[in-house]
């Protein structure tokens, strides 16, 4: 008996301890959303936290959860790949604004095949997707690859098993350059995908491609990158064959109008220009018109000023994209929407 | 006494003065306290503290009630509009297209079934085994390490089986047992099309197995258990009479043990239907029905895990619920003939 | 000679028999073995005392756990604290006062039901019963999510537990005029004392590896917190994000993280098995 009372009050004083605790530290901003910028604002918060002693707590909880959260008023902020269109954002009061471009990579499996040694255009990488074509020696590869040896190995599909804002990306390109794709399947996070094997993340298609002779499958770019696949390059809209890089998803953020898009609703994917990468896409924040927690808010909108600043290079270390700095401006700008009760905006960043 | 007062639960103090002031009788009261008599009054709080303490664990037992009824609640209502949707036709649906929003829930329940039946098939025989190994074979010396370290089998949290089976055991498949397996058993006629296709490493066949391994330790410690009831005298008689080991074994701790053993078969598999984190690693999550088991399929719980967080359409994640109410459903079913199974075993080891 | 062949017959189907039983023990035990091997090798080049000191780091720079293995800590600790108390006292009116009663049978069997429901399914329970209602993911409501998969367990332990107290020393204690309550107090909970730790202890095992319940209610922090009513980080989650990341230092802490568990639950399962032979001794 002695024992549970003691186990009773030793639980008391840890709940105290923890909400006084609490209290103390309490300047959090809690995030939650798309888990393809989940590392970048990982690294973000944990400078910003250096520099400024906010905790800035970011969960990739994937694109859907982000929008569904800032929803239910559960987040200071959501985050979300697939942008939400300008009705939906009114409808829900929110206030939309990407932060970093990152771009997707076709990966493959093929034995005595160099990284970007093999070149495709978006109709064909559309029919392997379909299951249209069946082997790495078909006639609509070879041709655009004259000289190159390809195997006569089957294609084995991976794509993703998860909703998730790479498929968005990827579907969304497959759609814009292929009639049938777009008819057959559409464009969406998850698809009923009409051939091929499902991985969890896009860690577990990179795994599943490293591991099946004559996968392909489509990946973020830090990740071709960081697990060292075996990419493909793209013949893009000017005709051009690119390589995935940096330079590349700039790009097809650079030819972007974001003024006219409201809510900065634009999918940079199949972009005209040279250089440009053809699936590149921005990921975005989600906040609140009138948020209930103003100053959390205000902290938040405080940390991503300070994103827009400071926090370029540590971007591209993990190979994600800044921002051009008009598109910067205009996101500034769109913040005096965010307003507090008294219709204030409630924060107006110094140039 | 009074430290009784004070072990009592502390929280509840409250309430407890409460039910003092109800049955508060002014006019005892009153002679007790100018008797002043301590004993009558410490009597009265023990038989009040009495009928307040079984209130309260009947009360604490109905709760276990609340909870599973909160829970199907929950479900029924979060399935309600895909049900109300689709109708009784989601059950035997195959398409399931996130963009058009036409759901169907027989890939996963036929996913479901399929690794639990393929974890059925490999964990039975063995689990029988081992079962049958620390009971009749095993030196006594090594009987309690070999079976506490089964045991500890089931212990190891699932997402750690997920991971291993993704990095470790999906590939290691591929490289060294499908291969083999497409190019023996998938030209055997008549269930050569079981093990068609090109080896991915993930796919039903991985998560089955994967199952068979986590669900093994259970199978094999309730039926070590069960064989365990059987009288020492069937089994010293049969012995008497000459009977060899695998004899005894087969014709008297079998029969006798059926109902146990099928009962805790059941409860292994009622585990495996819910079983989530391993098998979202490495069941390869296609909703489609493929007749060769290398082939990638999805589960119910698989299905949710992936999904759930993703879905943003109201029809997609009430019919994730629904997926969830059915498996609940299933598992509430397999459960419950298991419990039956056991009880009656227990009855009749009772009247043994 | 038709009788020795039958014999030899006999002989040779036990041998072949046994021997297959033992190679099924075998085969069990080559799982554990390899599971666990693997964990080390993986695991163990990234244990050094940073694991325990510092906080989980940002991709491509170093740190430890502390923040996750303080959070496990505090939500398994809060889950055996909510869910305990009302467990065990289920349990007693289970053995005690209604051990003929209709509810009894039906609280044993839906209790069974539960120990086996699919853990994701309490975490959507939790998310809509607490998450939204309160606005925020907390750790107090990963805590609650874990109490009720604490709760069958221990109801079923302190049921079996009190059952097998003789009746003698009930009847011995109620003669000499004490009131049921504290016959249940001074006499079952003694007697059966060790057995609920070990149930409490199995309970803890259980919870402290589970990952499907909290993503959708404690979620999950960066940093340090101790507040229960904010996220809340927990090494299971912790695992599954960095696991499946691409980048090489959260790979190595997922792996470190999995062998920590692992071998904590292991720990108190051994613990809760050597209770029980003590107590048996």
């Amino acid at each position: 008996m002695k024992k549970k009372s003691l186990i009773l009050l030793a639980a008391s004083g840890v709940l105290a301890g923890a909400t006084i605790f609490g209290t103390v530290l309490a300047a959090d901003i809690s995030g939650a959303g798309a888990s393809f910028p989940y590392p970048v604002y990982a690294k973000w918060a944990d400078s910003y936290k250096k520099s400024a002693n906010v905790n800035l707590n970011y969960q990739s909880i994937g694109s859907g959860g982000g929008i569904k959260q800032i929803i239910a008023k559960t987040v200071t902020f959501g985050a979300t790949d697939a942008p939400m269109k300008a009705e939906d954002l009114e409808k829900n009061g929110l206030v939309q604004f990407p932060t970093v471009i990152g771009g997707v990579v076709p990966v493959v499996n093929l034995d005595g095949i160099k990284p970007g040694a093999v070149k495709i255009d978006g109709a064909t990488l559309g029919q392997i997707f379909l299951g249209n074509i069946k082997t790495w020696n078909d006639p609509a590869i070879a041709k655009l690859n004259p000289g190159v040896n390809l195997p006569n190995t089957a294609i084995a599909i991976v794509h993703r098993s998860d909703g998730s804002g790479t498929t968005f990306l990827f579907t969304n390109y497959l759609g814009k350059v292929s009639k049938e794709w777009d008819d057959k399947v559409g464009v969406s996070t998850a698809v009923k995908w009409p051939a091929g094997i499902g991985a969890k993340g896009n860690e577990g298609v990179a795994n599943t491609v490293a591991q099946t002779k004559g996968a392909i499958g489509y990946v973020e770019y830090a990740y071709a990158k960081q697990n060292k696949l075996t990419h493909l390059n793209l013949i893009n809209k000017d005709g051009k064959t690119v390589e995935p890089s940096i330079a590349a998803f700039q790009a097809a953020a650079a030819g972007a109008d974001w003024a006219k898009a409201k809510g900065f609703n634009l999918i940079i994917t199949d972009q005209a220009g040279e250089k440009t990468w053809p699936i590149a896409g921005a990921t975005f924040i989600l906040i609140r018109k009138q948020p209930a927690d103003a100053a959390a808010a205000t902290d938040a909108l405080k940390f991503f000023d300070w994103a827009y600043k400071n926090g370029a290079k540590e971007a591209e270390t993990l190979d994600y994209v800044p921002l051009p700095d008009a598109t910067i401006a205009l996101i500034r700008k769109e913040w005096s929407e965010i307003k507090d009760a008294d219709g204030k905006p409630l924060y107006t960043p110094g140039s | 006494m009074n430290e009784n007062k004070n072990a009592a639960d502390t929280r509840l103090r409250p309430r407890g003065t409460d039910m003092v002031e109800l049955t508060f009788d002014p006019a005892e009261a009153r002679a007790s306290e100018k008797t002043g008599d301590p004993r009558r009054n410490s009597q009265k709080r023990l038989i009040l503290g009495d009928k307040f303490f079984k209130l309260l664990t009947g009360a604490a037992a109905a709760f276990v009630l609340m909870i599973l009824f909160g829970v199907i609640f929950t479900l029924i209502e979060g399935s309600l509009p895909a049900l109300l949707h689709f109708g009784p036709s989601f059950i035997w649906t195959e398409e399931w297209n996130p963009v058009k929003e036409r759901f169907g829930a027989l890939a996963p329940i036929y996913g479901t079934i399929m690794t639990s039946l393929i974890a059925m098939l490999v964990a039975v025989p063995v689990g029988l085994g081992i079962a049958i190994f620390l009971t009749e074979l095993c030196p006594p010396f090594l009987r309690r390490p070999i079976g506490i370290a089964i045991e500890l089998l089931a212990g190891i949290p699932s997402i750690i089986y997920g991971i291993w089976g993704l990095f470790i055991f999906a590939p290691f498949l591929q490289r060294y047992v499908q291969p083999l397996m497409i190019d023996t058993l998938g030209n055997v006629p008549g269930i050569g099309w079981l093990f068609a296709g090109p080896p991915y490493g993930i796919g039903v066949l991985t998560a089955g197995l994967i199952l068979a391994i986590m669900v093994l330790p259970f199978i094999a410690s309730i039926t070590r258990d069960v064989f365990e009831t059987v009288p020492p005298v069937l089994k010293e008689s049969a012995y008497g009479l000459g009977a060899t080991t695998w004899e005894v074994v087969w014709k008297i701790v079998l029969p006798y043990t059926r109902v146990g053993v099928i009962g805790g078969v059941m409860l292994a598999l009622g585990r495996a239907l819910g079983e989530t984190m391993a098998i979202t690693f490495v069941i390869g999550n296609a909703h489609r029905i493929s007749a060769s088991v290398l082939q990638p399929g999805t589960t119910i719980s698989a299905s949710i895990a992936n999904e759930f967080v993703e879905a943003l359409a109201e029809l997609h994640t009430s019919s994730l619920t629904a997926l969830g109410l059915i498996l609940f459903v299933i598992t509430f079913i397999v459960l419950a003939c298991a419990r039956l199974l056991l009880a009656s075993l227990n009855k009749r080891a009772g009247g043994v | 000679m038709i009788d020795n062949a039958l014999y030899r017959r006999r002989k040779l189907r036990n041998r072949f028999h046994m021997m297959m039983s033992l190679a099924t023990a075998v085969f069990g035990l080559v799982w554990l073995v390899l599971i666990l091997a693997m964990l080390l090798v993986k695991g163990i080049g990234g244990l050094n005392l940073a694991v325990f000191t510092q906080m989980t780091p940002p991709p491509s720079a170093s740190g430890g756990l502390l923040n996750a293995i303080a959070g496990s800590l505090i939500l398994t600790f809060l889950g055996v604290i909510i869910g305990t108390p009302v467990a065990v006292l289920a349990g007693t009116y289970m053995a005690e006062y209604g051990r003929y009663s209709k509810l009894t049978n039906v609280v044993r069997f839906i209790n069974d039901i539960l120990l086996s429901a699919p853990s994701i399914v309490i975490g959507l329970f939790v998310y809509s019963i607490m998450v939204r209602p309160m606005g925020n993911f907390s750790g107090i409501a990963g805590a609650v999510a874990l109490a009720i998969l604490v709760v069958p367990v221990v109801v079923r332990t302190t049921e079996d537990m009190l059952l097998l107290v003789p009746n003698q020393m009930r009847e011995a204690a109620a003669a000499l005029g004490a009131p049921r309550w504290t016959v249940i107090r001074y006499v079952g909970y003694r007697a059966a004392k060790t057995g609920i730790i070990t149930g409490i202890l199995l309970a803890i095992a259980r919870i402290s590896g589970e990952t499907a319940p909290l993503l959708f209610t404690a979620l999950n922090n960066q940093f340090w917190s101790t507040n229960i009513f904010a996220p809340m980080p927990s090494l299971p989650v912790v695992i599954f994000q960095f696991a499946l990341s691409p980048y090489e230092d959260w790979q190595r802490l997922a792996w470190t993280g999995a062998l920590l568990i692992t071998v904590a639950v292991l720990t108190l399962s051994v613990l809760a098995r050597v209770l029980v032979s003590k107590e048996a001794k």
